[in-house]
Parts: C-alpha cells; structure tokens; sequence
C-alpha cells in the first residue's frame, strides 16, 4: 500500500535484525551505501512516517493569528504609526529546503495582509542568522517569496541580520547568571516583533529565535560554549537542556526590557524525498521496496557515481522537499512553543529500550550550515556528534565508552566563501588539538574578533569567524561521552585531524569498534533521515 | 733551532689570508716565539686589511691550538705585539704602500711571497698581474728602498710543464726542455687580450645576446634589473674567454694550465729583476690538508681536489681521465710550510743564485693514482655521503679512461640536460612543478662543474713528471735534530693510507657539509625555520603581490567577471569567445611587458559606470575574488598583522577589483584609474605598480613610514616581480613559476606553495553570475 493512500501513517519502530533483514540503506554524503548489520545482535530504528499536513495551511495560519495562544490577536496588536519588524528563520531551516511555498512565506504573507489593512506602513523583514552566513538575493526570495521580495528587498526593507554592526545591535540586559542579552537594534526599538519559525527539530524556537537569532557573539556566547553544550543532555531535549535554560533565562529579561514579541511556530512533516518520485525510495522501508524501488535505486546510484563531484552536489542540493505544514500557532513564546515541542515531539519521537555498544549513522549530503554549499569536515563532525547523536531523550542511544560509526566521504574540501573561517580553524586550530575546552580558550577569542572574518560575515556570504567554535562545542557532549569515533568510507587524512578513526568498510569498522567494547557488540543503526528521535527508556 | 734562527727577525708575508699563508702565520707565532710578522694584506671592498687580517686568518680553527694554549685576552695581546698588518696590493706597481708601509717593508729581514692567483681557471691577465708580475714587483719595491732581505718565493713543482720523467730541483732556464719566451711580451698580450675580448663584448650582436639570456634567466624583470643581468652577463663572458685564452697560451707552450704557466714566467722575471737579492724558490706540488700541524687533517678553503672527492661521492663524476698507475703528487700543507720556514730560517747562501727547494712526494714517497682511487672509493664505501631522501650513495668504479672520452660524455650530459632546462622554461609551470626546473638547473650546474674539473685538473691526474726533492731532503737533514719534528719537511714521513682515510677525507667531507647520515632530514625543516625567520615579530612591512599569490587569478578574469555580469546568455557566449581568442596575444604582451599590457588592458574600461562598479565590489569579493583566493595566502597575512607588522598589497590590479580585498590589509598600493562624469575613462592616473615600479613604491611607502626594507618580507610568484623581491631581506617565493623557482632555489628563499580551497569551482573564464531577473523561475 502506497504511503500516500494511507490516512493513518504508521509510527516509527525498532527493527531486530535477522536473517531475512536486506541490507540497510545508509545515507553517505552525496551518496548512499547499502549494509549488512550483523545479525542477531542489531537493531535498525526507522523514523515514523510522514504525518498527514493540515488541508488549507492558509487558512490555519489565519486561524493561528486570529486567535493566539496566550496573547492578543495579531490585527489588536496591529496600529498605525507602529514600528513593526517581522524576523524569520534563515536558510538553515528547513533542511532540504521546502519546496515553494515555504511556510515563512505563507504566514508573512499573512501577516502583512493583516498589516496592511491595520495601516501599518512601518516594516522591516529581518532573517535572523545571529552568526550565520548572509542569505543571497536567490534565497530570500526563496523564503519570503516573490510578492514579499519584490515589496521589500528593492527598498532596503528585507535584509540580512548583522551582528557585527556597531551601530546596529543593543544590549537589552543581563541575566541573573550574568549572561548578557543582546538584539538587533531595529527588533529592539520596534513595538513589536513578529518572529516567524519554522521548527523542523525540537531544539529550534522558543526563546532561541529571538534571543539567538537576532543576538551576536555578545549574546550567544552566553550559551554557545562547552560548558553549557557538555551540560544539555540533550539540547534536543529542552528540558534537560542548559542551552534552553539559558536562553528562556534571556527571554526573560526580553520579557522584561525587550520589544513585545508575537512568536508564530510552525511544524512540518517527514516528507522530506517525497512519496513519490526518485527519491521516494529514500523514507521507505528495505524490505517494502518494490521492484521499481530496487530499479529506481540502482539507477539513481548508478548515475550518481559517474557524475563529477559538483554535478553530484548540484543535483542533491537543487532538491527541495514537499513538506507538508503540520501545525501553526501563534501567541505567547513560551506558552507556542510548548505546543510546538509535541507536534515536533508527535513526528519524530520513536520509543526505543535500553542503549547499545555500538551506535551507526549514515550521514548525508547536507547540515543547517551547507545549504547551496560544501558539507566540509567539520560539518560532518557536527552531523554526527551535534545533531545525530543529540537526537535523543532520557538516554543516549549509546552507552557511555560506546562507539560511535558513521559513514560519509568526509573530502577534505570546503566552500571558500561560505566557510573562511572554518578552513582556518582546520588548518590551524584542529591541527594543534581537537580538545574542545583547550579550543575555546586558546582560540576562541582570536577568531571571534578577526576584522577579516567580520568584513566577510558582514559584506560577503561567510559565517563568522567564531562560527566553527560552535560546531565544535556542539559535538563536545558527545565526544565526552563516547569511547570513540570511526568514519567509514572517509578522506583518512581528513578523518584523523578531526580525531576520529577512519575505516574504508563497515566491517572493519566493528572490527575496530570490538577492541573498545569488547567482541560480539550490539549495534543500533540510527535510520535517518528521515528524522527522528530516539526517546530512550 | 729555528726558534733561535728566527729571533728578533721581521718576517713579511704576502698571501697570507690564503690557504698555505694562514698556516704559515699560525706556526711562525707557534713556533718561532721572538719574531715579528708584517702581513702585506690588501684592502677588501667593505673591510680593512686589519679586519680582514682578524677575521680570514686570526679568527681561523688553525688558531685553536695557540688560543687554547695561551688564553684568549693574552691571545689577541700576542697578535697585537707580533703582528703588523700594512696595506698593500702586490697586483699593482709599488705593491700599493703608503710611506708607512714602505717603512715597515724596509725593516723587515725576510720576505715570504705566498701571494698567487691559486685558482687554476683564473683569467689570463689576473693570473699574470698576480702570478708572473708578483714576485718582480716586490723586488723592485725593496730596491726602491734599498733594502736586500731574504726572499722565499713560493711557486710549483707544476713550473716544469707537462712532461714525462725526472724534473729536478732546478730553474727553469738550467732545463734542458726549456722553451723561451719573454715574460715582457706574455704580459703584454694577456693585457691586450683582455682589451680585445672587452671590446668584442660591446659589439652589438653580442650585447643582444647577453640581453637575451638575461631575459630568458630573469623573464620580464624590468628595465634595470634587466640591465643589471646583461652586464654581469657581459662580464663574467669576458673573464670565460680570459680564462679559456690562458688556458690555451699555457697548454701552447707545453703548461698545463694558466697557473702554472704564470708561475714559471714568474720565476723568469724574478731571476731577471732580483738584482742582488738573496731569493729562494720553494716549490710545493699539490697542497692539501695537514698531516699533523696545527692539528691533523687541518684544510682552508674548498681547494683542488676537495671538489672532485666531493663531486666523486656524489656519484656525479661517473669517471675522471688519469694514468692508474701514475703518480698524484700530494703534500700536506704542514710540510710547506715547514720547508718555508726551514729556508727562511737557514738563509741564503748569498751566492748572487736563486736556490730551488721542492716540495713534492713523487719520487721519495710515491702515492699511485690507482691507489688513491682506490682508498678514495673504500672509503666512501664504508662512510657514504647520502642523498636527499636519506638513501646512502654508491659511488661508481673508474675504468680510466682518456680526457677526451669522459669530456664527452660529460658534455653529452650537460647537453641534454640544457636542452630539459629550455623545455621546461618555456611550459608556463607554476609551483611544485616548476620545482622540476629548479632541479633540472641544480644537476645541470653539478654537471658543468664537473665538466670543469675534468677540463682543469684532468692534465694534473695525466701529468707523470716526478720532482726531485735532494735539496728538500738535505734541508730536512740539516735541522736541528728537536727541530725535525717539529718542523718536519720529510715527505716520507707521510704514511698514505692513513692519511687518505683518517686524516684528509674525514676533514674534506666535514668541510663541504655534505649529509653524511641516513637520517631523512625533514625536508619540511628548512621551510620551517625560513618561514619563522619570515614570521619573526622584529619583521616591519610584509607586501604581498595579488595574482597568482593570493588569488589564482588576473586582470583579465576580474575584468571578465565584472564585464558580463551585466551580459545576456547569447552576449555573454560572445564575450568569451572573443576574449578566448584574444588570450595568446595578451598573454605575449604581459610577457613582453607589463606596464604596456595593463596599460592596454585597461582601456577596456572606458566608459564604465563608476558607481556601478562600486556596488559590485562585495559580489565580486564573495563570487570571484574569495573562490579563487588561496586560504593560507589570507591567513598569512592576518598572522603578519597580528604580530603587528604593517601587511601592504601592491599590485597592478586596479582599484575597484582590489577595494574588497582592502580590509586584509593595512594598505593598498594598486593601479587607478581616472574618471570623467562618473564613468572610467580607461587611462591611468599613474604608471601602474608592476616590476621595478613597484619596488620603487615599496621603497617610498617604507621612507614615508620610516620602515626598515632589510626587516621586511615581500611575497610574490613571478620573475617580473624580482624587483621587489630583491628590495627586502626576506622574499617569499609563492607558486613560483620555472624562472622565479630556480632562483629562489639558488638564493635560498622561502617558498610557499599556496592552493585554493578544494571544492571551490574552477572555470577557464570567470563569468559573472545572471542578472537574477534574467534566470528562469521555478
């Protein structure tokens, strides 16, 4: 039965691997590779299937304004004369990205309708990157969409967040922990502030869209640091998080001495490759492939292993998902963000028992921070030990000493205009050591404060310079944690500086992975993506 | 006793900054307590005699003993009371003397003349100023002052020309094989020799020649460097065909080289012009290091045979001409040194004679070519020298054969390899592959050495004349008995095996630095402490050229960038075809000259909107620029501004393609354009940085800044930037091309090889992205 016809789709599920079991699709960057897990000690969890989007996401968004959780509706809050500015989630969200039309560009559409009737004349459309890379021209509008683009972008009246402006950034206060808070001065000076989310994982919105997204290095260093990241068990895990515990302490003072913020929150499915089509393939399950599955596949791995590498990378990063939109609400941010947490929490989670010796991922072609890019080596680290290995709560999926496979090609490539500062921190820094701690204090600053990197952030399309510190503070939790790291498939030379072990099959990878765990190891393979989370009992 | 002989007496001595001079001094202060030394020195070109005195020959490992002995302070107090050095030059008419000079001359008792032009490839008319006219010119000084000390003349056993048999102790006019010529026309000719082939230099075909090979050595380099080149091209030609005509007058008249020619017509005109003058000839065959004094195995200087040992382990001379069983007559330099001393000490007969003493080893203590072969080969067998990846190397067996047979295959060698040389200069390299060329050029200058050795000292291996040493003998017997140790002259004291293999070699290898160990030394080591040096934080300006050294890329493609990226799909095919066909000549024109080819680039910008191109600065940053920048390039120069050096881009790319680079920097030095109602007018304000412009921009910029060149770095990737890299104390070589990586080899300078960043995208002409109105929506 095809997904599509299903009104009930089935939820994720933990598959014991046995004789019968086909081999297992891996993701591995612009590429896939199929595996056999060893048999009667293995387990694949697979993500539930793509929840059924709601039928007039339009008219749910209005519905979503007119009655906000929490707070006033959006057109009482709306006067003339006000200073409105309507922030947004940059291109690191969705990943892939959506297909048109985006959610940001449906519920900014709206609430400018609402604006406009209100006689509002006063509007800014901010993309709140904190410390990311400036989105191009191509990727607002692909957000906002060619109605919104058009109005605003000529005018100087849809652009990108800078940080680094002296001129352009405020310092709101400081917390009781001391952590400061800082905001963009156009946000901060508005009556009110619109932020439009789209929450693809449980560790998005909230506070963190606003007290992140529209801070600099000032702000977010508060939280973006070792400490806090060794101290978030998971940072998917809100809850158990001290990075959100840092940023609702700054939403507080937000609360207190910031602009009134309206939050909307939106949710999306797992129809990230489609249910039907080329990559279809892709969310379902092995043993259901159909003969023209099998073919499709073949074909598309075929085809894809006689392509160059930037032909290769252009195909997978034009693709877009046809997400669907699985719940909008708006109001109050903490009060939305609870609700949004469950739609999150009602796609992704998967119930899983007990923890494993031996945790596999095959990581793919793309991270929030390599859209339209290279997925570069420490990019890949952060997959693994950032994202991947975060997507849990209660327990790691892997016991502590375990180790950790993850099969990608790892070139020792990178963008030179997205990522300057991360081909720097490679050369320099991880050359020197990989110890997250020794990193953030011996190089943290210099990198933070280089006018080089500052000129790049703010004129060109280049993450900050303190940006890969983050990467790699991200994945310090898990690198505590773990008994170690192996690579399969990987540039060795790329894989060794990043400390992690690298082995040209799965195979030798286990064998590798006994002399840490010990002979016969459970395995667990983490059958993402699609997304999911695993909530381990 | 000698020390007694010697008391009291001044003693002056020319030559004495040479290889038997240095020793000489040493043993006369060790051994001759009570004497006083005047060393005739002549002024080098930055240092007085004194400083040269102190630094060539006081400051000389031949001291170590007397320093050790007597303690530093009353070390240089000794030399202070014994030693005065007067100016003097025995290579001009009065040997150059001041007043006082000639005085300190007068007072001495013996003059010891070690002074020659040793260099057995010297130009013919040095050799005879110094060689032939040397010994005469000071005779006439000290008849000039009326003076007649005892003159010990040093010469070579080699005087008696290349002949089989006996050559006894005697002057070359009481030999039966004498031929003569009149010393007076020699040095006449060799003077107009020189005068012809100066002339013949400055004809114009030959001064279009040595443009030309200043150009195909420099590349486009700019005028005065250029010129430079081609001078010094002109001179060292003159001085080759100096050295090829003494060559062939000495081999005329039966020489083997221009040496030993000169020093036989020296002794010639010495005995003519000594007047009455007690002179003594002593005459050593061929000098090398010591056997026991100061210290076994003591050597100045890479000399005769240190070369060709070196040359042998390296397995670069595959076979060297020589009879096997004829004789090599070596002698360590101690025992020369002893018999000067000895003749000195004993004196002249005062017969009106010159007596002749000869310091050889052929006839009373032969050493057989094949067998110093051999020792040579089972030395080097047991201690090899080793290669540059660590491998030890064999050294080949000779099969003696003739000269002429090892001269061709040497040439045939040297042939090849020029040919590989021009081959590869003229591929447009860059980088680790040009290196190739570095090394091509690298063997091809072993191999002309050892063309050299062979063509010089090939007749000194073939020469089977035997020197007699009665005189040298009787000379020995006549010391005091204490004295024959000390000063010992016996040739046969000399055990050869043991001095082949435990005293010379040891020394010879330690002396040319050569790897002598099978660790690999870490290739990356030298880089590394050139690039500290570069890093150092007492370093002021660090300038950096743009192209090819920060970013892979040209005006030519900036200029392609930003002219399409206002073109259609249909226009812009057009552009690059027509810029694709344009490229041959553009890039011959940038060779020729780089001023011009800007100049004539530029134009192309007429008409452009200034504010146009001012909005595009970020994207062509962020498009263009950053995507073909090499990521070490910008890290290299933040790093000089963190260590608070003043980092400057000097370029000849223009203003508006360089502006979004300008925050990398302290300062920019590049082309500008003049504008005309907002629009580019195509012209230059000024001459555009590029070649000897820019070191002259250089040069202001650090006047201007009171900044110091010598502390400065420069970074650049081609020939045509030698000007700069010549105006600072540290020039870094980045990608060079084949030209600039040969001699940066050659001089010693850093390279860096500097990539983009893997990944980025890598078109033949950089085109500017579509209007965003222009592309088809989805």
């Amino acid at each position: 039965m095809s997904q599509e016809t299903r009104a009930n789709p089935r939820p994720g599920f933990v598959l014991e691997v046995d004789r019968r079991t086909p081999p297992i699709l891996f993701h591995h960057g612009e590429g896939f590779r199929l595996e056999k897990l060893p048999v009667g000690r293995s387990r694949v969890i697979y993500p539930g299937e793509p929840l059924v989007g709601l039928k007039d996401p339009d008219a749910a968004i209005r519905d979503a304004l007119l009655n906000p959780i929490d707070d006033d509706p959006l057109p009482s809050l709306l006067k003339p004369g006000m200073k409105l500015t309507i922030a947004f989630d940059d291109i690191s969200l969705p990943l892939p990205p959506m297909r048109r039309p985006d959610s940001r560009q449906r519920i900014i559409e709206a609430v400018l309708d609402m604006a406009a009737e209100a006689g509002v004349d006063d509007v800014h459309l901010i993309a709140a990157l904190c410390l990311h890379r400036r989105m191009t021209d191509d990727e607002l509008r692909h957000a906002v969409g060619d109605r919104v683009f058009e109005a605003f972008a000529p005018h100087g009246l849809l652009y990108n967040h800078d940080a680094e402006d002296p001129d352009g950034m405020v310092i709101l206060g400081h917390t009781d922990k001391g952590e400061t808070v800082q905001m963009n001065k156009r946000a901060a000076e508005s009556d009110l502030v619109i932020y439009v989310n789209i929450n693809l994982v449980s560790m998005d919105g909230g506070w963190k869209s606003t007290a992140t997204g529209l801070a600099g290095y000032e702000g977010v260093k508060a939280h973006h640091n070792v400490h806090t990241l060794r101290h978030s068990k998971s940072f998917m895990d809100q809850d158990r998080s001290e990075l959100h515990r840092s940023n609702w302490r700054q939403g507080d003072i937000i609360k207190a001495h910031g602009p009134r913020i309206f939050q909307i929150e939106s949710t999306l499915n797992t129809n990230t490759f489609g249910r039907e089509g080329p990559m279809s393939v892709l969310q379902k399950r092995e043993w259901e492939w159909t003969t023209r599955d099998r073919a499709s596949f073949a074909a598309m791995h075929a085809g894809l292993n006689r392509m160059p590498p930037a032909a290769r990378r252009r195909v997978f990063h034009g693709w877009k998902a046809p997400y669907d939109m699985t719940s909008i609400q708006a109001g109050e941010v903490e009060a939305v963000h609870r609700k949004t947490t469950e739609a999150v929490y009602a796609q992704h989670l998967v119930p899983v028992s007990g923890q494993t010796d031996v945790l596999t991922m095959g990581l793919p072609y793309l991270t929030p921070y390599n859209v339209n890019s290279i997925m570069n080596p420490i990019l890949v680290m952060v997959q693994g030990l950032g994202y991947f290995f975060n997507l849990y709560r209660g327990k790691p999926l892997v016991r502590e000493g375990g180790v950790l496979i993850m099969s990608h090609p790892t070139p020792w490539e990178f963008h030179p205009v997205h990522h300057p500062s991360y081909i720097d921190f490679f050369e320099e820094v991880l050359a020197e050591t990989t110890d997250p701690v020794e990193i953030e204090q011996k190089y943290e600053k210099q990198y933070a404060e280089d006018e080089w990197y500052r000129h790049l952030y703010r004129t060109s399309n280049a993450y900050h310079g303190v940006h890969p510190f983050y990467m790699w503070y991200w994945g310090s939790h898990a690198m505590q944690y773990l008994g170690g790291v192996i690579v399969v498939g990987g540039d060795p030379r790329a894989v060794r500086r990043l400390g992690f072990r690298p082995a040209s099959t799965l195979e030798d990878a286990f064998e590798m992975a006994e002399d840490v765990v010990g002979p016969r190891p459970t395995v667990t393979h983490m059958h993402n993506p699609p997304i999911l989370m695993a909530d381990v009992t | 006793m000698i020390a007694d002989q010697l008391a009291g007496k001044r003693i002056a001595v020319t030559g004495a900054t040479g290889f038997l001079g240095t020793a000489l001094v040493e043993r006369l202060l060790r051994g001759a307590p009570d004497c006083h030394i005047v060393l005739l020195i002549r002024a080098g070109r930055r240092s007085s005699p004194s400083q040269r005195a102190r630094r060539e020959i006081f400051r000389n490992d031949a001291f170590g003993r007397l320093l050790e002995d007597r303690g530093k302070e009353p070390f240089w107090e000794e030399i202070e009371q014994r030693v005065t050095v007067i100016e003097g030059d025995i290579g001009k008419d009065g040997l150059g003397l001041d007043e006082e000079g000639r005085l300190e001359l007068s007072r001495c008792d013996i003059v010891i003349h070690s002074a020659a032009t040793v260099s057995f490839d010297a130009p013919l008319d040095g050799a005879v100023e110094v060689n032939l006219l040397g010994g005469t010119r000071i005779v006439e000084t000290l008849k000039d002052l009326n003076v007649k000390p005892h003159m010990v003349a040093v010469s070579t056993c080699y005087v008696a020309g290349n002949r089989r048999g006996r050559a006894p102790e005697q002057l070359l006019s009481d030999s039966p094989f004498h031929i003569d010529v009149d010393w007076r026309d020699e040095v006449t000719a060799a003077r107009r020799t020189r005068a012809d082939f100066d002339a013949l230099s400055r004809t114009a075909e030959q001064l279009e020649e040595f443009r030309k090979q200043a150009r195909n050595e420099l590349g486009a380099a700019g005028t005065p460097l250029l010129a430079a080149k081609t001078e010094q091209l002109r001179g060292r030609w003159v001085s080759d065909q100096l050295v090829e005509a003494g060559r062939a007058r000495a081999a005329s008249l039966g020489w083997p080289d221009a040496y030993a020619y000169t020093k036989a017509l020296g002794e010639r005109a010495l005995d003519e012009s000594k007047g009455d003058i007690p002179v003594s000839i002593v005459r050593p065959s061929i000098i090398e290091s010591a056997w026991a004094e100061p210290f076994a195995g003591w050597i100045k200087g890479f000399r005769m045979a240190e070369p060709i040992i070196i040359s042998y382990a390296r397995g670069l001379l595959k076979e060297f001409p020589g009879v096997p069983e004829g004789v090599i007559d070596v002698i360590p330099v101690d025992l020369v040194v002893h018999s000067i001393i000895a003749v000195a000490a004993r004196g002249h007969a005062g017969d009106g004679n010159i007596d002749v003493t000869q310091v050889a080893s052929g006839t009373a203590n032969p050493l057989r070519y094949r067998h110093l072969v051999n020792l040579v080969s089972g030395w080097f067998t047991e201690n090899p020298l080793y290669d540059r990846k660590g491998q030890p190397i064999a050294v080949p067996e000779w099969s003696f054969p003739g000269r002429g047979a090892v001269e061709r295959q040497l040439d045939r060698v040297e042939k090849n390899l020029g040919r590989a040389d021009r081959a590869l200069k003229m591929l447009p390299l860059r980088g680790r592959q040009a290196m190739v060329t570095a090394e091509v050029e690298d063997r091809k200058e072993q191999v002309s050495r050892a063309v050299g050795y062979v063509k010089i000292y090939g007749a000194y291996a073939e020469c089977e004349a035997l020197y007699g040493v009665e005189n040298l003998l009787e000379l020995h017997q006549s010391l005091d008995p204490a004295d024959r140790d000390a000063f010992c002259c016996d040739p046969t004291v000399v055990d050869w095996d043991h001095y082949v293999q435990n005293v010379h070699l040891p020394s010879v290898v330690e002396h040319a630095r050569v790897k002598t160990t099978g660790e690999r030394s870490d290739p990356d080591q030298r880089t590394k402490r050139l690039r500290s040096r570069v890093l150092a934080p007492e370093r002021q300006i660090a300038a950096f050229d743009l192209e090819n050294t920060i970013i892979a890329s040209n005006v030519v493609f900036s200029y392609a960038w930003l002219a399409t990226r206002r073109l259609g799909p249909r226009d812009r095919m057009r552009f690059t075809l027509k810029t694709l066909a344009e490229g041959p000549g553009l890039l011959a024109l940038d060779r020729r000259d780089r001023t011009d080819f800007l100049r004539h680039f530029y134009r192309r910008y007429e008409g452009a909107p200034v504010d146009d191109l001012d909005i595009l600065g970020p994207q062509l940053l962020a498009d263009h620029i950053l995507t073909k920048a090499f990521p070490a390039a910008l890290r290299r120069v933040r790093e000089h501004r963190r260590l608070g050096h003043r980092t400057v881009l000097i370029t000849g790319a223009l203003d508006v393609v360089v502006k979004p680079l300008g925050p990398l920097f302290d300062d920019v030095i590049c082309a500008e354009m003049s504008q005309r109602d907002g629009r580019y007018t195509g012209e230059l304000l000024a001459v555009p940085p590029t070649g000897e412009v820019r070191a002259q921009a250089l040069r202001d910029y650090a006047d201007a800044e009171g900044l110091d060149l010598a502390e400065s770095v420069a970074y650049a990737d081609s020939s045509s930037d030698l000007p700069l890299l010549d105006a600072v104390g540290f020039p870094v070589a980045v990608n060079p091309e084949s030209r600039l990586a040969s001699l940066a080899t050659k001089r010693g300078w850093l390279i860096e090889y500097w990539s983009k960043a893997e990944g980025g995208t890598d078109k033949a002409l950089p085109l500017g992205p579509l209007p965003a109105s222009r592309r088809s929506r989805k």
